[in-house]
């Protein structure tokens, strides 16, 4: 015991079980989601009053899918990065937070995937 | 044992109760709010996207879900809350470079944020309104 080093003892010892990651994570997609939500508003302001058919073919569109992918992905982790702090602070009973963050996760996988699913669909299927 | 049951009036450390608000302190609350309202308004992008994967009737049913006056409050509510938290968000970022943290630039900077906010989502439905033409 004597030869470990303090790090090496705390670690994974936090409430999180990591470190800077979580951080850097919800840094980095802040900065993207800037750049992605301005472009999600220009798409539904164009999108305004549209029908259908219109909504679909523009949805399906290449050099729109994949910023909305790119949205999906960078705003699902960085909403599920901040619900976990939320729950972290407030829920403190060991296994309520543990299901806590279980559901956090499974709620933003689910939510991305339908969000995933339908953009490709639109790209690719009928 | 008993008496090591006793309650004992202990002193608590101040919370947000005690103290009146601040500007940035409230800003800090609304941060928070707005992203745990981002969170489940995610549904309404998911439920708008799968509605225009699965067909017409479909769409049009979640499109007048958005129409309807209460729709339209809820998408309302909805784009503020995310100019705040992006207006909010850039902040923090302007102060993790450890700069802005003189008093006055940090009650300025709360100031934009929520100034801002409202501005941007005036303008943002101002925009779509003209675009399509009224309410």
């Amino acid at each position: 015991m004597a030869y470990r080093t303090p790090l090496a003892r705390v670690r994974g010892l936090g409430s999180a079980k990591e470190g800077a990651e979580h951080f850097w994570r919800q840094r980095l997609t802040a900065v993207a989601n800037i750049f992605l939500i301005s472009f999600l508003v220009w798409l539904l302001l164009t999108l305004a009053g549209a029908d259908y058919a219109t909504v679909k073919r523009t949805l399906g569109k290449p050099h729109i899918a994949i910023p909305l992918l790119l949205l999906v992905l960078s705003g699902l982790v960085h909403m599920r990065l901040g619900m976990q702090t939320i729950i972290e602070d407030y829920v403190h009973s060991e296994g309520r937070k543990v299901a806590a963050l279980m559901l956090n996760s499974f709620f933003a996988f689910v939510v991305g995937l339908v969000c995933v699913f339908a953009v490709l669909k639109l790209s690719f299927g009928a | 044992m008993a008496e090591a049951r006793q309650t004992v009036e202990r002193p608590l450390s101040p919370h947000l109760s005690i103290y009146s608000p601040l500007i940035n302190m409230v800003m800090s609350i609304l941060h928070r709010l707005t992203g745990g309202a981002l969170y489940f308004g995610t549904l309404l992008l998911a439920a708008w996207l799968i509605a225009a994967a699965m067909g017409e009737a479909q769409f049009d049913f979640v499109n007048a879900l958005f129409a309807h006056p209460i729709g339209k409050l809820i998408l309302f509510g909805y784009t503020w809350a995310l100019c705040h938290h992006m207006l909010g968000g850039m902040r923090h970022l302007i102060w993790d470079t450890g700069r802005g943290f003189a008093i006055w630039q940090i009650n300025a900077l709360s100031w934009l944020t929520i100034i801002g906010s409202v501005v941007l989502t005036l303008t943002i439905w101002a925009v779509g309104l003209m675009l399509r033409g009224g309410l």
